[in-house]
């Protein structure tokens, strides 16, 4: 508990009275180097299934992943291909129609199952969250300042000065020019890279050990995508938090990632660090997204090469492999069997019966 | 999977049937304060011209509040600019009495950026594009319909299963493909695109971008297509046009501008384009600039980019930069282009320099 407020409270904490809670509060502390090699965050077997009025929906089917302090993990897919659902699962921010069974351990913590109150102490200070769309994070009718201090004197438990102090050291670490003034703004008063710099500073507020941002730059300009991001990567090398960067941008995760899990219709399909995969892809589906994406080094005018179709209906566990319908190189047993991934090479994991590239056995 | 170049059959768009010419022109907001007191001018485009050829795509690059939205609303007369010419096919749209201007707009057609707000929920897809058939009187109620289904089939959509459907029981991508089709059925010269495809999944923006490559090759049309993205716009584009603040800043053809941009925002705008390329050191040699666009409200004196302008002198504090031509139908106002295009010693850092690894190789060649 001593670690708890290092720094920042000069007030006893109040959390953590039940044994619950007190060990994941023991875990809070501040971000700091440590050698143990145990991953902070290791999901496994994570399933989400919505039960909803016209039966269930599959939205995420097995996933797993882990990572470690300071690591940055991009997890990208289209649309639907349960990105965010998996995020939310991390965060327990799932709505009660959906049903989550696996495992989402936190620094040794299973987290599934946990109640509401166990979960709000874990949330912010050990796990926190950046969305997409600034407007609809912040409270229209709030100063920024108020809503940064709430969320420290919340988590924090520290009074209306020291979190004033508190709120404008954290305007500052983002970079918002002027942070005493801003202090004192509303959200409309701000540009949109100002709005998403404030969501990271209350996100950043309780110094939380992984920050998951949610397509935190699909919103913004390319000029203030890159200051945003390159304010990330900064603030995490500071801080040592773990980034999970989930975006539909295979280039920003190239440019920014250290490892890379691709989804496709709520499972992974490939799973591969940063650098290699782009040279090296093995699962048609990556490759399809790749192929797909305008270029700046292509000649104007040219077709990009299209799969067609749709991802799957994910009310139905498909029977094979989910990729198969749309996939250029489909084989009988695609259809009949879903691949399972699996590491075939140190680092480089995939779920495809016939890989694409150096993977493909002749 | 392969790349197919097919830029190479279409006819060069140089020659002098403009279609489209922009003069001075200039959209202005008036802002009201309490009681509707004036509480300033917004000057939303200033003083833009530029030419567009039949047959040829400009694209319109730059960030939010650049001004592009607004110079694309201007061309279409919705509302009509403060001042200047948008001379179309010979006609200044400006002057032109409302009865007219409704005539020429049919060869000036709009794709908006989002699919589902832009079109009627309670429609079906062939009512949507019916609709400018109905408004312009065009056929019998048989030809219409003759002509949609045929209007449905060239944008991909299989006319008896789609054609019913209202826009929520369609993907964005399919959405996007009867915006089209809307769009063309009244056989434009010119459609003018604004972020067409921003909203919509990488493999769906493909088939999309696609689709108006396709349409480009079969109907010659035009395209004025605005985005944000400048791989995207290098895509389809064969001339590019930078705003910054209601101005442009640099137009020119895509491949140079690409190769060799002329203004610091341009170069800017470049490096900040992620990549599927490992950064290796890639980070640290970008350009990028900081700081936020400055308020339209009150533009910086000058040159507008000067106050994020890492070349920013003292002259460009006092004199507004004006358009001239470095190199072929190449224009910029910068007062000290990059007229050696990227500084050494990021030269030797840039992917297309080097040559990027194994998907480079799989596409055509750069230069």
């Amino acid at each position: 508990m001593a670690g708890l407020l290092r720094d920042r409270g000069r007030r006893p904490a109040a959390a953590g009275t039940t044994a619950d809670s007190a060990a994941l509060a023991s875990a809070v502390g501040l971000p700091e180097a440590r050698t143990d090699s145990s991953p902070l965050l290791d999901v496994s077997d994570l399933h989400v299934t919505f039960h909803g009025r016209r039966g269930r929906v599959y939205a995420v089917q097995g996933i797993s992943f882990s990572i470690g302090r300071g690591q940055t993990l991009a997890i990208i897919g289209e649309s639907g291909s349960g990105k965010t659902v998996s995020a939310l699962a991390v965060m327990g921010l799932l709505p009660d129609s959906a049903h989550v069974s696996g495992s989402i351990r936190f620094k040794g913590e299973q987290l599934v199952g946990r109640s509401e109150h166990d979960l709000r102490a874990y949330r912010g200070r050990n796990v926190a969250m950046v969305f997409q769309n600034p407007e609809r994070s912040l409270n229209p009718t709030m100063r920024v300042g108020t809503q940064i201090t709430e969320v420290v004197r919340c988590h924090l438990l520290l009074d209306r000065e020291q979190a004033h102090e508190r709120a404008v050291e954290l305007l500052r670490m983002v970079r918002v020019p002027a942070p005493e003034r801003r202090f004192h703004e509303y959200p409309h008063q701000l540009s949109g890279g100002m709005r998403q710099r404030v969501v990271i500073a209350i996100a950043l507020a309780c110094g939380p050990d992984v920050l998951i941002a949610d397509e935190a730059t699909t919103a913004l300009d390319v000029t203030t995508q890159a200051q945003i991001m390159d304010l990330l990567l900064d603030l995490q090398s500071q801080t040592g938090t773990a980034l999970v960067m989930i975006s539909h941008d295979l280039g920003l995760a190239a440019s920014y990632a250290e490892d890379i899990i691709v989804m496709y219709a709520g499972q992974v399909v490939e799973r591969a660090p940063a650098g290699e995969l782009f040279g090296d892809v093995r699962m048609p589906y990556t490759q399809a997204l790749l192929d797909a994406m305008p270029r700046i080094e292509l000649e104007p005018h040219v077709l990009l090469p299209v799969v067609g179709g749709r991802p799957p209906d994910l009310s139905a566990i498909p029977l094979g492999c989910p990729f198969a319908p749309r996939c250029p190189g489909v084989q009988q047993d695609c259809r009949e069997q879903p691949p399972r991934l699996a590491e075939h090479e140190p680092g480089r994991w995939w779920a495809c019966w016939h890989p694409c590239g150096r993977g493909a056995p002749r | 999977m392969t790349a197919t170049v097919n830029g190479a059959g279409v006819p060069s768009p140089a020659g002098d049937d403009v279609l489209l010419e922009v003069r001075h022109l200039v959209q202005e907001f008036v802002l009201r304060d309490y009681g509707g007191a004036k509480g300033g001018v917004l000057q939303a485009v200033s003083d833009v011209s530029f030419k567009l050829h039949a047959g040829e795509t400009l694209g319109i690059v730059g960030e939010t509040g650049s001004g592009k939205s607004t110079l694309a609303r201007s061309v279409i007369q919705a509302p009509r600019p403060k001042h200047g010419e948008v001379i179309f096919d010979g006609q200044d749209l400006v002057r032109l009495p409302y009865r007219a201007l409704k005539s020429v707009r049919r060869n000036l057609q709009m794709v908006f950026q989002d699919p589902f707000s832009s079109l009627d929920p309670r429609w079906t897809a062939s009512r949507i594009v019916e609709e400018p058939l109905i408004a312009y009187g065009v056929g019998t109620r048989s030809e219409r319909h003759e002509k949609v289904g045929s209007l449905l089939e060239r944008v991909g959509l299989d006319a008896a299963r789609y054609g019913s459907a209202r826009p929520r029981e369609l993907s964005g991508g399919q959405c996007q493909r009867v915006a089209v089709a809307r769009a063309l059925a009244l056989e434009p010269k010119l459609i003018l695109c604004d972020e067409p495809v921003s909203s919509l999944d990488v493999l769906v923006q493909a088939q999309v971008l696609n689709l108006f490559e396709k349409l480009r090759t079969d109907l010659g049309l035009s395209y004025l297509f605005i985005a944000h993205d400048l791989a995207l716009v290098k895509q389809v584009s064969d001339r590019v046009a930078v705003m910054y603040l209601g101005k442009l800043c640099e137009i020119g053809p895509v491949r140079d501008i690409y190769r060799q941009p002329l203004h610091p925002y341009t170069l800017a705008l470049l490096d900040s384009i992620p990549t599927p390329v490992p950064p290796a050191g890639k980070r640290d040699a970008r350009s990028v600039i900081s700081g936020e666009l400055p308020s339209p409200l009150d533009p910086p004196s000058g040159c507008r980019f000067r106050t994020r302008c890492p070349r920013a002198q003292e002259l460009c504090a006092g004199e507004v930069p004006e358009l001239r031509a470095l190199g072929d139908g190449h224009l910029v106002a910068c007062h000290f282009p990059l007229s050696s295009g990227r500084p050494p010693a990021a030269a030797s850092e840039q992917p297309d320099a080097a040559g990027t690894p194994v998907v480079a190789s799989k596409v055509a060649e750069t230069s």
